[in-house]
């Protein structure tokens, strides 16, 4: 048989897929006994159809180099798809919403009362030294409530094969439109296997996201646009993809303007055209020149003055990004006691908080079994993987721990788990996570699954598109599969 | 939904430089045959070519003299050359990239190729041997890019911004290339040319592909008054400066607004029709007031449309055009 699943090496951790004893699980076995049925030659020519349907369908992202400034390069992605059934998928999406109502309520008592703090549950000096608290969004009222309209949360599964969650995305998430690409090459490569399976959609996302930012315009049909940095950044596709699928419009800072009267307008040929909605897609310190850093070019004057008189709504509103915080995160499971009164539905990864002196003397004296995260940086930079650092490194990284602990966290090194994925003509178990998108307007919405991210490099755990990974459909299905 | 300001000026440029582009191969190309039909001692020498693309001075910063392989280096290859062929071809790529979602998506791919083709090719371009053809291809690959929008992509606005920017750009270098050979022929200029005045005439058409169509509508000997009304005035051939202005006013009539452009083409075309006589006795002047006007021309066509950022909320309409 082609895939050769008997040659499947027993990792050593959770296996999406294939059970302790080499076997297809009972829900992916409709998938095994479909992809055994392939020659060699069938699994080739699927995988060289992918390819080509990947080149023409223009999927790529952008990788920086030196010469051309930024070049376009094809989205690895595996043919065999990670299958997640519905039971459990439920509880994760109601994990999801509670996690993301928390995070909601969390942001807007920052910007307003702090009972939190006030109340001993959050201490005050972190909240006074996080890079990402905007002073500029004290007491502003965001339409309905909600500051963190688009989430992309990251979850993982460790070696009991449960779901953690490994961080939450509030800034400016990407990976959405690679998701639902995922989809539309998998229907066109593998469509016998749709048969096989009940597969919740996820080509609703657009609408959805349209919905959602309506939503927050007090007018019937509001004039949305997508603010992208430009053609450079590395999510252009995605910008470019979901303004069109949005039928919204999309813009560069330099093609909005904000009147004398506080309002946002598009420049177009007809002149100036009032804009409702903001679906910006660059950080808040290059949104607007006149509130923050002064020299950027990409934002727009006077945007955060327009969208503090009400005028125009921002998704994510500045100042989410407080939430997006790697020892904020450590606080998420307080923060949904705390603001909802129930217990998390999904776990955090167990943490240790350097910026208590306790936990901060564990983390130094076990450095060699942990890993350890700053609190504000995104894709991996920035962090100690203790077992794999010399002695040196740890050393270094132990000063600056020392020398600055609000800024760090620690966690146990993770197992993620594996999944089959097709390697020259076998399928070999490739560590991967998972990136569900959830919106939050006057209703909440989470994707059925998400994008599953894979380190394509054996043995890695590096699943960022810029650093080798690929990506994986996630199938969220009913039943067990025929 | 109205059309952005910044996706109009893309439009409008990238099509300039692909324009840009093609028109410079075409003048090298003919530039390289006429040379090949003088005698050796009276040929001009290249840097007419630089007097036409108004890039004397970065030349001198880069080159030491203007001879043939310096100055086919420098108009086709040249990165420090913002008005080289390539460095045309890859703005208007760049262009085309910022609006790949309004583009259809082989227009995108065919810019894009031919830009790395002829990176690829640039050793072929300083080859005088190989040189004529790699030209060729290019003018061949923009006008395969031309068609292909003409073609196949929606004739709305979009469109008009593309054919606005072609016609601009044409009828720009029509009138540069007269000025540089007249500047050639005028009295004072070597009295050892004149016997080849009309090799010269000949090769300015041949620049413009209108060698045939000047051949077949006008039933007059190549001269000095006859290329230069044939190249201002005839209605039919696409590259004359009254087709082009033409041109651009039945684009206009598609777009909204655009009087303020309206009447700096009717000036233009007066003056290109009703200055024969002028032509004839100073030329020269003639030629910088009509650049003059096409100045204007994409003055206004960015007052009005491009550069919204001149006008006030309040207002909502370009100050031109309220004018």
């Amino acid at each position: 048989m082609s895939l050769a699943l008997q040659d499947y090496p027993n990792p050593d951790c959770f296996d999406e897929l294939i059970d302790d004893d080499g076997a297809p699980r009972p829900h992916a076995r409709a998938l095994f006994d479909h992809l055994d049925s392939f020659s060699e030659t069938d699994i080739q020519e699927r995988k060289a159809a992918t390819e080509a349907e990947i080149l023409s369908m223009g999927i790529t992202f952008t990788v920086y180099c030196e010469n051309e400034g930024s070049i376009d390069r094809a989205w690895p992605f595996d043919v065999i798809p990670r299958l997640i059934r519905a039971e459990e998928w439920r509880t994760v999406e109601r994990g999801l919403k509670q996690r993301t109502r928390a995070l909601n309520l969390f942001i807007d008592d920052v910007y307003h009362g702090q009972n939190i703090v006030r109340d001993g549950v959050f201490p005050r000096e972190l909240l006074a030294d996080s890079r990402n608290f905007r002073p500029e969004c004290v007491g502003i009222d965001p339409p309905l409530g909600v500051w963190a309209h688009v989430c992309g949360t990251d979850l993982v599964k460790d070696k009991d094969g449960r779901f953690y969650v490994l961080e939450d995305n509030l800034r400016v998430p990407s990976g959405v439109s690679y998701m639902l690409e995922n989809r539309l090459v998998m229907k066109r490569v593998l469509p016998e296997l749709f048969e096989s399976y009940a597969i919740a959609p996820v080509d609703d996302y657009p609408a959805q996201l349209r919905q959602c930012l309506a939503s927050l315009a007090p007018v019937a049909n509001p004039q949305i646009v997508v603010l992208t940095p430009g053609i450079y950044n590395s999510a252009y596709f995605e910008h470019a993809y979901l303004a069109q699928q949005m039928g919204a419009e999309l813009v560069e800072g330099r093609d909005l303007v904000v009147g004398s009267d506080d309002r946002v307008y598009m420049r177009t040929i007809e002149g100036l055209h009032k804009v409702d909605v903001v679906y910006r897609r660059i950080d808040d310190l290059f949104l607007d020149p006149e509130a923050f850093h002064p020299e950027s070019v990409l934002g727009v004057p006077g945007l955060m003055r327009a969208w503090k008189k009400g005028n125009v709504a921002l998704a994510n509103a500045p100042g989410a990004g407080v939430a997006d915080d790697k020892v904020v995160y450590t606080y998420v499971p307080d923060i949904i006691r705390y603001y909802l009164n129930e217990e998390p539905i999904l776990p955090n990864v167990p943490s240790y908080r350097c910026v208590d002196p306790e936990e901060c003397r564990y983390v130094l004296d076990h450095l060699d079994q942990l890993v350890v995260k700053p609190a504000n940086e995104s894709g991996g930079y920035g962090m100690l993987i203790g077992p794999k650092a010399s002695e040196e490194e740890r050393a270094e990284f132990a000063e600056r721990i020392r020398q600055d602990p609000r800024n760090y966290m620690a966690q146990p090194m993770l197992t993620l788990s594996t999944a089959p994925t097709l390697v020259d003509h076998r399928a070999e178990p490739r560590h991967l996570d998972l990136r569900p998108f959830i919106l939050s307007g006057r209703d909440t919405y989470v994707t059925n699954g998400g994008l599953t991210r894979v380190a394509l490099k054996k043995g890695s755990t590096v699943v960022n598109s810029s650093q080798g990974g690929g990506s994986k459909d996630t199938w969220i299905i009913d039943g067990k599969g025929a | 939904m109205a059309m952005l300001s910044r996706v109009a000026e893309s439009l409008y440029w990238m099509s300039r430089y692909l324009e840009r582009a093609e028109n410079t191969a075409r003048m090298i190309n003919a530039n390289a045959n006429m040379m090949l039909d003088l005698p050796r001692d009276i040929r001009p020498s290249w840097d007419s070519l630089l007097t036409i693309t108004g890039s004397e001075e970065t030349f001198g910063t880069r080159y030491s003299s203007p001879n043939e392989g310096q100055v086919t280096r420098f108009l086709i290859s040249d990165a420090g050359n913002p008005g080289s062929i390539l460095s045309s071809l890859r703005a208007a790529r760049e262009n085309a990239r910022s609006i790949r979602d309004i583009l259809q998506r082989e227009g995108w791919e065919h810019i894009n190729e031919l830009y790395l083709k002829a990176m690829a090719r640039i050793p072929d371009s300083e080859s005088p041997k190989r040189r004529f053809a790699y030209l060729d291809d290019i003018i061949l690959s923009v006008q395969g890019i031309a068609g292909l929008i003409a073609g196949t992509m929606s004739h709305d606005e979009a469109y008009e911004f593309v054919r606005l920017g072609c016609d601009l750009e044409r009828a720009d270098m029509t009138t540069r290339i007269l000025d540089v050979r007249w500047g050639d022929l005028s009295p004072d200029a070597k009295e050892s040319l004149k016997p080849f005045e009309n090799l010269l005439w000949m090769s300015v058409l041949k620049s413009m592909t209108a060698y045939h169509m000047y051949r077949r509508h006008c039933q007059t000997a190549v001269g000095r008054d006859s290329v230069v009304k044939f190249l201002m005035e005839d209605r039919l051939f696409p590259r004359s400066c009254h087709y082009c202005l033409r041109d651009m006013q039945d684009a206009l009539n598609h777009l909204p607004q655009g009087n303020c452009v309206r009447e700096k083409l009717s000036e233009a075309t007066a003056l290109v029709q009703d200055e024969e006589a002028r032509r004839r006795t100073e030329l020269r002047r003639f030629i910088d007031d009509l650049q003059v006007k096409l100045g204007e021309i994409h003055d206004a066509l960015s007052g009005c449309y491009f550069d919204v950022e001149k006008m006030s909320p309040q207002q909502k309409q370009p100050a031109c055009c309220n004018a």
